[in-house]
């Protein structure tokens, strides 16, 4: 009887006390990799694993003459489990580099937990909202991938000039990311002269946009649309089925390959949607192309990859490259690391990529529009490259702070 | 309902010194969770050991509302989030909306009261209920107050919520630093745990399992049925508050995304894990919870880990409906003196009207 009351004990202790079993190799450098595979954006978070581990692969899964050792941390998309993931993989797993996470509030909040732990750096997944860089950033954040604003450069032009589009509502999700696209996409398209009447915030996850489809006024000449994944799957289905008529522009993630490649009648409302974003499916640069083979290596993999899988490449490749440059000598906390991540500037599938002094990149953003290939899949067909955005725009920095932070009603012009 | 909530009762206890009283079973605990902190790292002490204690004092207002009351609550989280944003708006927080700035001593206590208050008035809506519909009423409270959370910019600024939350500093010592935050929990938890216990075992503890076994006849003899619930709601509001107020402090956020629909059904599971039987109950499973939670990735990978954690919780009801506590008493050892195992065992001795 007490054998039985000790062991029982003994096994509670030894659960609750054991460090991590994964005997750390002397030649190994982890890397935590954090990104939503639950939850509403599950489908994006698996394909930016994709694109991380073709980065790792690219390089034989080594950095600094070390293997490299990838330790997954998981989120729902909600900024408190992003935060509760980075924990766990810093102060359990022990990781000193973090690349992730995936989607905007993550990002932001991440950024704050950054600041707690000035030793371990943290490299941007695909999380894109402004203020995760611009205001208050972390000396320990960087963010290779462009934020939001910056992946619309070029839209408003385009839909004002070629389209003709002069009244625009917009839809999109109540929370930091898609506030910066709209953010983008009105910068250029207010300052040509176009009007935006109506702008519908609706919460991630949302089953239903009837309500939604019914206070989008008649008159507008288009609907921006800025939703993700699963969201953006529903809105476009119902859209269809309520017999909707107004032409679609896209956010960067609205027809990015997660959504694109989902069954059921997406196809007639899609095609001919122009959007912006860091990828374009057609673009025949053979940096692109190459990545794009190497990409569908990775099991399960789209047909061409998504920018989420874009980011997190760029951001791995970024640390492997960074690793390269110190010999994976990150035993002065990280300084070293920190200071080549900071000067780094590289080729990448969509061209070079530097940071600015905030650690933001600045790098081409491509504009396009959804086609048929000759395979019958929708594809991004590439139609204008924007180089070297920055993510002030091209605007004087002071003059773009004094434009305020991005929120629901920041900007407006009706 | 009256099943699954069968609490123990022990009507006959003798007189008997402090130390008999409280039981090998409970010092044995103490005597382990007191030294934990030797043996842990910081990571166990805080994000397995603290958020296990939080996470449990949240399931044991459940534990205390259900097991005694046989009122199945959804909306325990919801109550912890409202202490959370109290002290979101009330404290400090670097989200630039409110933050007044309270003191701790003056907005921590505040928060845990307007959380009871809140756990009342759900409760007194939600008495009219009884079993599935006390169930469906409290979810659509925790479902409706977290869109209107996350779709609130005024008040709860929306999606983001508020960040920038420190716990306080205060007698010298950071309260988020892992091991005064570990024995903060630890104090917490072991004031409500052993407010429960003591709650259960008197007058009102009595009268309310009675009249969770038979409101009727209980009503007939002249007792304030409703009164009686909806006190139980403000006590299991306190302890949810308090709970509320310790997870802030821990995670230094809160956002919509705590008090979802997703962690309001994980505090059910917690507490059913874990056992309705006895206020321990809700601790077990918050531990097995939290551990499985943590390290499942770890086990499957990031594909499948929230299947493999869906197996376990099976796994443990399908062998023991009663959860964990069932399964300690079916393994306990037999000579167990007047601890808690035979609080528990008390259960078969219950009448049933």
């Amino acid at each position: 009887m007490i054998n039985k009351r000790t062991l029982l004990a003994l096994a509670l202790a030894t659960g609750l006390t054991a460090p991590a079993f994964a005997v750390a190799q002397a030649e190994s450098v982890k890397i935590g990799l954090l990104a939503t595979f639950e939850g509403a954006f599950a489908v994006l978070g698996e394909d930016s694993a994709r694109g991380a581990m073709t980065a790792v692969e690219e390089f034989d899964g080594t950095a600094g003459g070390k293997d490299i050792e990838i330790v997954r941390g998981s989120s729902d998309a909600s900024p408190d489990s992003a935060v509760r993931a980075a924990r766990k993989l810093v102060e359990q797993d022990g990781v000193k580099i973090l690349v992730g996470p995936l989607s905007g509030d993550e990002g932001i909040a991440v950024k704050d937990f950054a600041k707690t732990h000035p030793d371990v750096t943290f490299i941007n997944g695909s999380s894109a909202a402004q203020d995760t860089t611009l205001r208050d950033p972390a000396e320990n954040f960087f963010r290779f991938s462009t934020d939001g604003a910056q992946w619309m450069a070029g839209l408003g032009e385009y839909v004002y000039d070629e389209k003709g589009y002069r009244s625009v509502a917009t839809v999109a999700e109540d929370y930091s990311f898609p506030y910066t696209q709209v953010f983008g996409f009105m910068a250029a398209f207010c300052k040509a002269g176009g009007k935006v009447p109506s702008k519908s915030w609706v919460p991630i996850g949302n089953k239903d946009y009837s309500s939604v489809i019914a206070a989008i006024p008649d008159e507008v000449d288009a609907i921006y649309v800025a939703l993700g994944g699963a969201d953006a799957v529903n809105f476009l289905s119902q859209y269809n089925d309520a017999g909707g008529q107004a032409p679609l522009i896209g956010g960067s993630i609205t027809v990015d390959q997660t959504v694109l490649t989902a069954k059921g009648k997406l196809r007639d409302v899609l095609i001919g949607t122009p959007a912006a974003g860091p990828t374009a499916d057609t673009n025949d640069d053979p940096a692109w192309t190459k990545f794009v083979e190497d990409y569908k290596k990775q099991e399960g993999a789209f047909p061409s990859p998504s920018l989420f899988a874009h980011a997190y490449y760029v951001g791995m490749k970024a640390a492997i490259l960074a690793l390269n440059e110190v010999e994976g000598d990150l035993s002065d906390g990280g300084e070293k690391f920190r200071a080549a991540l900071a000067d780094l500037e590289f080729e990448t599938p969509t061209g070079m990529v530097s940071l600015d002094e905030n650690r933001n990149a600045i790098a081409d953003i491509y504009l396009t529009e959804v086609t048929e290939n000759e395979n019958g899949e929708l594809v991004n067909k590439l139609i204008k490259t924007t180089p070297q955005v920055n993510q002030t725009l091209g605007i004087d920095r002071d003059e773009f702070m004094a434009l305020g932070a991005v929120s629901r009603d920041n900007p407006s012009c009706e | 309902m009256t099943d699954l909530a069968s609490a123990g009762r022990n009507t006959s206890l003798p007189a008997r010194s402090w130390l008999e009283r409280i039981g090998t079973g409970h010092i044995l605990l103490a005597v382990f969770l007191l030294i934990y902190p030797l043996m842990a790292s910081d990571f166990f002490l805080t994000q397995i050991g603290g958020y296990s204690l939080v996470l449990g004092m949240i399931a044991l207002s459940l534990m205390l509302l259900a097991g005694y009351g046989g009122m199945v609550s959804l909306a325990q989280i919801t109550v912890a989030g409202a202490a959370g944003y109290t002290v979101a708006i009330f404290g400090e927080n670097n989200s630039g909306i409110y933050g007044f700035g309270w003191p701790w001593w003056l907005y921590a206590p505040f928060a845990i009261l307007l959380a009871s208050l809140m756990s009342a008035l759900i409760g007194w809506i939600a008495v009219r209920t009884e079993g599935i519909y006390t169930i469906m009423i409290t979810l659509a409270v925790a479902t409706a107050c977290f869109y209107f959370a996350q779709q609130n910019y005024a008040l709860f600024n929306g999606f983001p919520g508020y960040n920038g939350l420190r716990a306080p500093e205060a007698f010298g010592v950071y309260w988020r630093d892992p091991v005064p935050y570990y024995y903060l929990c630890l104090a917490t938890a072991t004031i409500a745990y052993a407010a429960v216990l003591y709650a259960a075992r008197s007058t009102f503890g009595l009268s309310l399992q009675a009249i969770r076994d038979n409101p009727r006849r209980m009503r007939a003899i002249g007792f304030d049925v409703t009164a009686h619930k909806v006190f139980a709601w403000w006590l299991a509001g306190l302890i949810a508050g308090a709970a509320g107020v310790l997870l802030v402090w821990f995670n230094g956020r809160i956002s919509p995304g705590t008090i979802s629909v997703g962690p309001a059904i994980n505090i059910l599971v917690i507490a059913i894990i874990g056992g309705l039987r006895h206020p321990i109950g809700p601790f077990l499973g918050a531990v097995v919870v939290v551990m499985m939670q943590t390290f499942a990735i770890d086990i499957v990978g990031a594909e499948r880990f929230n299947t493999l954690i869906g197996l376990v919780f099976l796994a443990i009801v399908f062998v023991s409906p009663d959860g964990i506590l069932g399964l300690w008493e079916r393994f306990k050892p037999r000579t167990g003196g007047e601890d808690w195992s035979s609080f528990v065992k008390g259960r078969s001795d219950k009448t049933k009207t």
